[in-house]
């Protein structure tokens, strides 16, 4: 008895309600999944230069090793798609799923559901770094970093890193770094408008372009940039999302049930901000996706983080690369800010959402 | 004294600059059910959480003479937050957290054992309602379900029946006497209801202002004299067909 877990007899078999708990519904993964592909594929023919469906995936599949497909697609609209059409397209999804994703962590770890990637300081700080970058010609560029997502990223994680400095480290109180952080971005925002204001008007209408986020790209280099922080944070995030699963439960309760939630807090809170910048380096502040995507898939397919977490990233992958095919055809060949466009059809679908739900409870 | 237990020597909490818990001593055996009871803020919540491992102390708290990790003692709080969304099913699974590693997830073993607690807690058809959707007495069987499933031979309950009327307190404290005795769980509880800690706990603990005014069994540590001074209003203690009743006294008309 001393040592040693009470003994419990094992059932011959399992509820179906244990044995549901906490798994991902396929059901959604299929439907999340397939309009994520379909939005590829509008993404992918649509634009100036309108490409056929099958040559394009004719085009793709001939890419695959050992794969030999012949494609209907000329040299022309070849690198039209591999050059300009994919790079965008992927750059897009990967910022949609990185801030999908972030704003689901913040989300758990804040306990708050109306959390989003931008709480502590990240975009107040990045928006910074770029206008001394666009603005001042500040260059801390390095290596394959641009002088512009060099600034911004290192704005942003400086803002992140004061903001656990001013809380000191409040790991176990939500609330104490949530503070933390309004002090923080309104810090670097009254910095950022005073800098902007210092600029000439042509200097200024390029970086207001660039807070408005935006994914303008040729080639795969910003790709390359963001790739890895994707899948590095996208993993540590995937591995506590069970944590905050328990965490929801309180911090309290969750200790004795044997998390540590101040490591679980520094860990998502960690990764989820590398990835934010990462993502804001390259596509400057898009907003809404953070905040909205996730709250949609908590609507529509439960409340589990182990659910949330994951579907998020494929939601917001989905949404923003839908988005931006709006963005750079509705009002052809001028661009629209893709960040603009997240907001204009985000709110409405956000607030019909919660208008539906409020009218049901 | 066997040294298997839960036990608690010396043990003293700070909260800030006011001690909450002055040298305070408490054991408790394999089966055995302790009460802890005392006015609001005596200490009786800080010495489960100390117990728990959410509050510093100084002093010696030891469970078959090492530190009580998760595994050994579960405890449950006051009133337990039951998030929204949550099924009950996942609530009991909670309870495995303790066994799991960082990057491991639950295994048939431990979706076992939560089906095993739930069927025994008769709650075997609730698996997949909402625990928003739960009344009172309901709730506290799936919160004591989370807490078996964490298989822990310690539990820590504060205020188990704070929010249920009389006929689900019964019930509770009914099915957590049975299981402690089926299943030799140490049980320490802190009581408001001092007619229902007399009832069910083996022993008592009385404290006040953090330090131990009494302890021992209910018989001796229930004396009208000793609680009115403790709880600083006049209670009798009365016997109703061999069980210990406690009430407030009648005001004396001078």
């Amino acid at each position: 008895m001393a040592d040693g877990v009470l003994p419990i007899a094992a059932p011959d078999e399992l509820d179906l309600s244990v044995d549901r708990a906490f798994r991902v519904p396929m059901g959604a993964v299929i439907v999340s999944v397939a309009v994520l592909v379909a939005v590829a594929i509008y993404s992918a023919t649509s634009g100036a230069a309108n490409l056929p469906v099958g040559g394009v995936i004719a085009t793709l599949l001939d890419k695959l090793p050992l794969v030999d497909v012949d494609s209907s697609l000329s040299a022309r609209q070849e690198s039209i798609l591999m050059q300009i059409r994919l790079p965008r397209m992927v750059l897009g999804m990967l910022v949609g799923g990185a801030l999908g994703m972030a704003g689901a962590a913040y989300q758990g770890v804040f306990r708050n559901p109306l959390a989003d990637p931008y709480l502590l300081g990240v975009s107040a700080g990045a928006g910074f770094g770029a206008v001394l970058a666009l603005g001042f010609g500040l260059d801390v560029g390095w290596g394959p970093f641009g002088a512009v997502p060099a600034a911004a990223f290192l704005g942003a994680m400086g803002a992140v890193g004061m903001t656990t400095v001013i809380s000191r480290g409040a790991w176990s109180s939500p609330a104490t770094l949530l503070l933390s952080g309004v002090a923080v971005a309104s810090l670097f925002s009254a910095a950022q408008t005073y800098a902007l204001q210092q600029l000439n008007e042509t200097r200024a209408r390029e970086v207001l372009s660039w807070l408005f986020g935006q994914l303008n790209t040729s080639g795969w280099g910003q790709v390359a940039i963001l790739g890895p922080y994707v899948v590095v944070c996208g993993f540590v995030l995937l591995a506590t999302r069970r944590h905050l699963d328990v965490l929801r439960v309180g911090d309290d309760e969750a200790e004795a049930l044997g998390l540590n939630p101040r490591a679980v807090r520094l860990w998502t809170i960690l990764a989820a901000s590398l990835l934010t910048a990462a993502a804001v380096a390259v596509s400057g502040l898009i907003a809404f996706v953070g905040l909205v995507v996730p709250h949609l898939v908590r609507l529509l397919a439960g409340s589990s983080y182990r659910v949330i977490l994951p579907l998020s990233a494929v939601s917001g992958a989905a949404f923003l690369g839908f988005v931006d095919v709006w963005a750079r055809t509705i009002n052809a060949p001028a661009e629209l800010p893709v960040g603009v466009i997240t907001a204009l059809v985000g709110a409405p679908v956000f607030a019909l959402v919660l208008w539906s739900g409020a009218r049901k409870a | 004294m066997s040294v298997d237990g839960l036990v608690c020597r010396d043990v003293s909490v700070m909260l800030g600059s006011h001690p909450a818990l002055v040298d305070v001593d408490v054991t408790v055996q394999p089966g055995e059910w302790v009460g802890l009871i005392g006015p609001n803020g005596a200490g009786k919540s800080t010495l489960l959480r100390a117990v728990a491992g959410l509050a510093e102390f100084d002093g010696e708290i030891t469970f078959a003479q090492r530190t009580p990790k998760p595994t050994d003692v579960a405890f449950v709080a006051q009133a337990p937050l039951l998030p929204d969304g949550m099924t009950v099913a996942e609530y009991v699974l909670l309870g495995r957290t303790a066994h799991l590693g960082w990057l491991q997830r639950e295994s048939a073993s431990d979706r076992q054992v939560a089906t095993s607690v739930m069927r025994r807690l008769d709650l075997g058809d609730f698996g997949d309602r909402l625990l928003t959707q739960l009344s009172g007495g309901e709730a506290q069987r799936v919160v004591l379900a989370r807490v078996l499933a964490q298989q822990a031979p310690v539990l820590l309950l504060d205020e188990p029946t704070s929010a249920l009327d009389i006929g689900h307190n019964t019930a509770v404290l009914e099915l957590i006497d049975e299981l402690r005795r089926t299943d030799g769980l140490a049980v320490v509880a802190a009581m408001h209801d001092l007619t229902a800690a007399a009832r069910f706990a083996d022993r008592l603990t009385l404290l006040r202002r953090g330090e131990v005014a009494a302890a021992g069994l209910p018989s001796d540590v229930l004396r009208s004299e000793v609680v009115s001074d403790v709880y600083e209003t006049p209670l009798t203690v009365a016997k109703v067909d061999d069980e210990l009743v406690v009430l407030p006294a009648r005001k004396t008309v001078s």
